[in-house]
């Protein structure tokens, strides 16, 4: 039983890696070997695609655009779901269960239901192809499982910790930023990859929202695609290149999945 | 926990309650206010009352994504949730394995949707896709482009390959969570593997399993960019979900009136199912 048990763990890696193997693959190959040979590795290795990506500033300026506003809206979404978060665990005030399920509907609610009326009101707003018209724009899914998270990770901690902090004369701004805010890191930690993750993949609004001057990278893919035929070995190079920041932010959180998931919601 | 009752905490809530209403409140409002009107350019409207609405929940086009939505969000629950359990279960414990798997698990869902999109596409693809390629080697005619079932099978397997891994995430840390004095008692007992995954790591997980079921049905049933990348919703109608077809009639067609009637029942579907599976959850933590 031991022996085997590595086994579906091993097969799924192996069916995860595929497909991301597949675009690596492509990405070194030039477009004209992608169509007319099949191989399971390039034959002509080339850097070629990777470096239009790197000098062509129409390519590279969606990777910062697409990482300014995903960085603006862990901040936001975080420090404002911090105290919200707090709140909901720690005191009962007015309509407080309708304000957190409410918080939640706009988690469910479908991106495709807000696309036209966001286009719409952000343009009214002068905010149209802004960094922070997406930050903004995507906190509307990420605020609510912020502070849901949050609120899991601030629930586990025993209310004495407070009292016993208050008892020992500190305000309530030096406790939260002394005492809870290192107590809870790993719960911050946690969410703030979750809305890293959320708002980097997101597409939908991010596209709808921006014109030029704030195009995510994964909308500068689809139209590259669209305009100018398939050009399959650059789009697999984009592609393989959007993996990298979630990788890096992976290996950064990989404690805190572990631990940090048994902490909250569990 | 017993919270005390205090409504300053209020002004704890101020941040997040404007910058949720901001993005919220008004563009529902312009939802629901195109739901009642006809549009013909250059900001002419016409009063239509709930013309939309009996038109929507009428028509034929309406049911069948509806219909082929809810198939695609039960398969996927179907799939996802035994294999993530399973995957989660015989997970390494400790050792180099665990960061490993861990970051490899998660890679998937750190790439953008329309990247897994394209990917699955270069992937799938007949002529030049490993998928594809293999398949047709193997002797079966496989074509995602032009046949239906094809297209759903890729539609599927893509979505158990990105969102399998947040359900074993989960799983794995409810199975963390477990005291290894439960499992000393379990084999003192002569307990089963069966028995022991039956008494006490499911009942254990419950809480997770039901976070992860909200939050599969939640994305599974908004589902947007990655078919629109992959199929496109075809061939034909075939992959035509919910949130593929209103973009289709809001921004395609430009039909405001019905595209925003359409939105408004989708999102009224989505909180009712959201709202039964959350008061389940919270009837739970009430309990324990």
């Amino acid at each position: 039983m031991k022996k085997i048990k590595w086994v579906v763990p091993t097969f799924y890696i192996i069916f995860l890696m595929l497909p991301i193997y597949w675009l690596l693959n492509m990405s070194f190959k030039s477009t004209t070997e992608i169509i007319n040979v099949y191989s399971l590795w390039p034959q002509d290795f080339t850097l070629d695609n990777y470096k239009t990506i790197f000098t062509d500033s129409t390519w590279y300026m969606g990777y910062v655009n697409s990482i300014t506003y995903t960085v603006f809206n862990t901040i936001i979404s975080v420090s404002a779901a911090l105290p919200a978060a707090y709140a909901f665990s720690r005191y009962k005030f007015l309509g407080d269960k309708h304000l957190f399920f409410w918080l939640l509907t706009n988690r469910m609610a479908p991106p495709a239901v807000f696309a036209l009326p966001f286009f719409q009101f952000y343009s009214s707003v002068n905010l149209f192809d802004t960094h922070i018209a997406i930050a903004l724009s995507h906190c509307l899914f990420n605020i609510p499982l912020a502070v849901w998270i949050l609120e899991g990770f601030m629930s586990s901690v025993p209310k004495e910790l407070d009292e016993t902090a208050y008892v020992d004369g500190y305000s309530f701004p030096k406790f939260f930023f002394k005492i809870f805010i290192p107590t809870i890191a790993a719960g911050i930690g946690i969410t703030m990859f979750f809305c890293f993750m959320f708002s980097w993949v997101e597409l939908l609004l991010a596209k709808t929202l921006t014109a030029t001057i704030a195009k995510p990278i994964a909308a500068i893919m689809t139209r590259t695609s669209s305009t100018s035929g398939y050009e399959l070995g650059l789009l697999a190079a984009a592609g393989s290149l959007t993996i990298l920041p979630g990788a890096v932010v992976i290996y950064f959180v990989r404690n805190y999945i572990a631990k940090g998931f048994a902490m909250g919601r569990v | 926990m017993n919270k005390t009752l205090n409504q300053k905490a209020w002004f704890f809530v101020i941040p997040v309650f404007a910058l949720v209403a901001f993005n919220a409140v008004v563009p529902l409002m312009t939802v629901v206010n195109y739901s009642f009107q006809e549009t013909f350019g250059s900001n002419v409207f016409q009063w239509e009352g709930t013309r939309w609405f009996k038109e929507i929940l009428n028509s034929e086009r309406f049911h069948a994504s509806l219909g082929r939505q809810f198939i695609f969000t039960f398969i996927i629950l179907l799939i996802q949730l035994p294999l993530g359990i399973a995957i989660a279960l015989t997970m390494p414990k400790k050792g180099w394995g665990v960061p490993v798997c861990l970051i490899l698990m998660s890679m998937p869902l750190l790439i953008p949707w329309n990247v897994v999109g394209a990917m699955w596409n270069i992937f799938a693809l007949p002529d030049i896709g490993f998928l594809g390629y293999s398949l047709n080697s193997l002797g079966f005619d496989y074509n995602f482009t032009q046949q239906s079932g094809d297209a759903w099978f890729t539609t599927i397997l893509m979505d158990v390959w990105h969102w399998t891994s947040l359900v074993v995430l989960l799983s794995y840390a409810g199975l963390n969570s477990i005291q290894p004095a439960y499992y000393q008692a379990a084999e003192i007992d002569g307990a089963g593997r069966w028995d022991i995954f039956r008494y006490i790591e499911l009942p254990k997980m419950k809480k997770v399993l039901t976070l992860a079921i909200l939050l599969r049905f939640m994305d599974s049933f908004m589902i947007y960019t990655e078919p629109f990348v992959l199929t496109g919703g075809g061939p034909g109608n075939a992959t035509n979900f919910l949130s593929l077809d209103l973009v289709k009639m809001a921004l395609g067609q430009f039909d405001l009136g019905p595209a925003a009637a359409m939105s408004l029942i989708y999102f009224l579907i989505v909180l009712l199912m959201c709202w039964v599976f959350y008061s389940l959850m919270m009837k739970d933590e009430g309990r324990t």
